[in-house]
């Protein structure tokens, strides 16, 4: 257990530190005139280029920025961004994740009520009416663009509630200070855009999954012994059925963590996500490194707890 | 595949009894499509795929029937008078136009041929690299394995989008571009399933028989396991055209990927974001044809995932039993079911 601990985080700090380095090089060797350039102004001449590559260490060979930047982000430093009033990137972080985290949170709950109900139905009731139904729907929800949903649902969900006086369903972000009822109301039609897509995943995963169970042995000297079917269905197959759904689940809220891209541009949030594509636009090298640090890092992280949740779920998984 | 002498025994079928033609043998492929073919979603899927394929090829003749290029702006005819998006259906422009005064319906057809022509080149290129690491990763094992299958994961591990999008950036958007890019984050997840398949298989004794009368490497794994991997390769790449165009449309929605004046449902709808209150179409068209286009792919799919596997219909078959039987309850269609499923459970043809 602690071997297989120890051994997962060293190969996760060498993916983390070969997605960093590759994000460097692939910035920092393309980048640092362009960006000097557009920071200088559009009517800067040679001298004041160099002298904004300068002051951003721009202009040192990339080794040694590479050296220094290891160095800073090793010891918890992001350094500044570029624009923004050249905060701290930390403080960017500080201020985006709170805002990521309103999205997924509520999104995962949505979507694991309405996926699992769902696949558990269709599941014991393969074939039916509903099962059918559902299964349209899933595809439905597969097939829809994660924007065109948000779209949609600003254009006849938000728009017109508004119209009529509910003011209730916001757009943009409202912090959980300012009250639940705020909090919510900002992150209703973020919640369902996340869940529709994820719900139908899931219901297809847990579908499949908890029909494949059905169909083992030990189910078969359930049935024999007598058992009802709730209990057969509830006790004995949903637990074991649950594994691949918790590493889907534990994939995903590690990658949505890393900022909920869409979502975030389509509503006006702020968070993670919309921040690394203003950042990827603008060529804020620093901040954009520690976007992809911070992402990587969740999805690692998820990995590791997925492989650690097998254990407890599954008995017949052991650790080594 | 024809049924040995063993079998017909088995089943209890006289030799005398075979017809005179003797029995036609059908591939695996040939009763695919036999499944594929009675699957009435899948089958109209097809046909929504080749409407809009026939309507894509032919985005230029209509084009030129109409009158109205894709990027041809129209500040006359196509402008309302306050200037916003003209209606569908007035002076000739069937879906309406946007708020250049451009026809929104060819800009939709054009849009078609980008997202298929995505769609489909990306799908080609993931699946050709992400077969040839998975064998290749599979079977070897060793040093290679350990290399290669830490590089898939780690490509998996990037937060794509965001990724997608610097190299958006940092290259320029262009078509190559989104292809590339689309190509580089599809070829992993099918390495993946091909590397644990080939894992598998490479432990059969088949392989193990081909080994021991001399076949090389590439030969076993092109010649002798390839074949066996075709029915989940064939379904994840007929899943991967629709993740590449929904992935195509929301890079060019962000403004990385398709640029304007070249249309894209992705950047025809980043358009439609600022209009959406005043002109209903501009929003409702292109979304329409997004969905139509990868519902129709993920149904077909998901038909050709069940057509490939012939235990879908047992499953379900037993399925049917068990609840009739619980619902029935009598120790008779208990047995029922249990003969139904020890028939079921026997190896099938081929």
């Amino acid at each position: 257990m602690t071997r297989f601990l120890i051994r997962r985080i060293l190969t996760g700090i060498v993916v983390l530190w070969i997605v960093t380095t590759s994000a460097f090089f692939l910035f920092f060797t393309r980048n640092p005139n362009i960006v000097a350039r557009s920071l200088a102004g559009r009517a800067a001449t040679g001298a004041i280029i160099a002298e904004v590559k300068r002051n951003l260490g721009l202009s040192q060979p990339i080794m040694v920025q590479y050296w220094q930047f290891l160095d800073r982000t090793v010891h918890g430093n992001f350094g500044l961004s570029y624009y923004q009033g050249q905060i701290p990137v930390s403080s960017i972080l500080a201020r985006d994740v709170p805002r990521t985290l309103s999205v997924v949170v509520g999104g995962v709950v949505l979507w694991l009520i309405v996926g699992l109900a769902v696949g558990v139905l269709s599941a014991t009731r393969a074939r039916s009416i509903f099962d059918r139904i559902s299964t349209v729907g899933v595809l439905a929800g597969i097939s829809m663009p994660t924007f065109v949903l948000g779209e949609l649902l600003l254009a006849y969900i938000y728009v017109p509630l508004n119209t009529h006086g509910i003011t209730w369903v916001n757009t943009g972000y409202a912090g959980l200070s300012s009250g639940f009822a705020v909090w919510s109301g900002a992150m209703i039609l973020p919640w369902i855009t996340l869940a529709t897509v994820q719900a139908a995943i899931y219901t297809r995963l847990s579908r499949g999954s908890l029909l494949d169970t059905l169909g083992e042995d030990y189910i078969r000297t359930a049935r024999a012994k007598g058992l009802t079917e709730r209990r057969i269905v509830y006790r004995h197959a949903f637990r074991a059925a649950m594994t691949p759904v918790v590493s889907q689940l534990g994939i995903d809220i590690g990658a949505f963590l890393g900022g909920v891209l869409v979502v975030e541009t389509v509503f006006g949030i702020g968070g993670l996500g919309q921040d690394a594509v203003t950042a990827v636009s603008n060529g804020d090298l620093p901040t954009i490194i520690a976007f992809v640090l911070l992402a990587s890092l969740f999805v690692v992280v998820a990995n590791i707890i997925v492989d650690l949740m097998y254990a407890v779920l599954d008995p017949r998984v052991r650790i080594t | 595949m024809s049924l040995t002498e063993l079998e017909f025994q088995a089943q209890g079928i006289s030799q005398e009894a075979v017809p005179a033609g003797g029995i036609q043998g059908r591939s695996q492929l040939q009763l695919t499509w036999r499944r594929l073919r009675r699957d009435r979603m899948a089958v109209a899927s097809m046909i929504v795929i080749c409407v809009i394929a026939i309507l894509a090829l032919l985005a230029p003749v209509f084009a030129s029937l109409l009158g109205h290029g894709q990027a041809q702006v129209f500040p006359n005819t196509g402008l309302s008078s306050t200037g916003g998006p003209m209606a569908p259906g007035t002076h000739g422009f069937i879906f309406g136009t946007d708020e250049l005064g451009r026809d929104l319906l060819v800009r939709v057809l054009y849009g078609a041929r980008v997202s298929l022509f995505v769609g489909l080149t990306t799908t080609a290129i993931a699946t050709v690299a992400g077969v040839t690491v998975g064998l290749i990763t599979g079977f070897f094992g060793g040093w290679v394995d350990a290399v290669l299958a830490r590089f898939i994961d780690t490509v998996l591990a990037f937060p794509f989008l965001v990724l997608a999008l610097s190299l958006a950036v940092v290259f320029g958007p262009s078509l190559t571009i989104v292809i590339s890019v689309i190509s580089f984050f599809s070829w992993a997840a099918i390495a993946r399933i091909v590397r644990g398949q080939t894992l598998s298989i490479k432990e059969k004794e088949y392989i193990e028989a081909a080994r021991s009368l001399g076949a090389s490497p590439w030969r076993i794994m092109f010649v002798h396991i390839l074949p066996n991997l075709m029915a989940p390769v064939l379904v994840l790449a007929t899943l991967s055209i629709p993740a590449a165009i929904v992935f195509e449309s929301t890079l060019s929605y962000l403004g990385l990927g398709i640029q304007p004046p070249t249309a894209s449902w992705g950047n025809i709808l980043a358009g439609a974001q600022s209009y959406y209150q005043i002109a209903w179409w501009y929003l409702v068209f292109p979304a329409a044809a997004l969905l139509i286009t990868t519902l129709a792919f993920n149904l077909l799919g998901d038909g050709v995932r069940d057509a490939l596997d012939p235990r879908t219909e047992r499953i379900f078959a037993a399925g049917r039993k068990r609840g009739r039987r619980f619902r029935v309850g009598r120790p008779a269609a208990q047995i029922d079911g249990l003969i139904s499923s020890i028939q079921t459970d026997l190896p099938e043809e081929g």
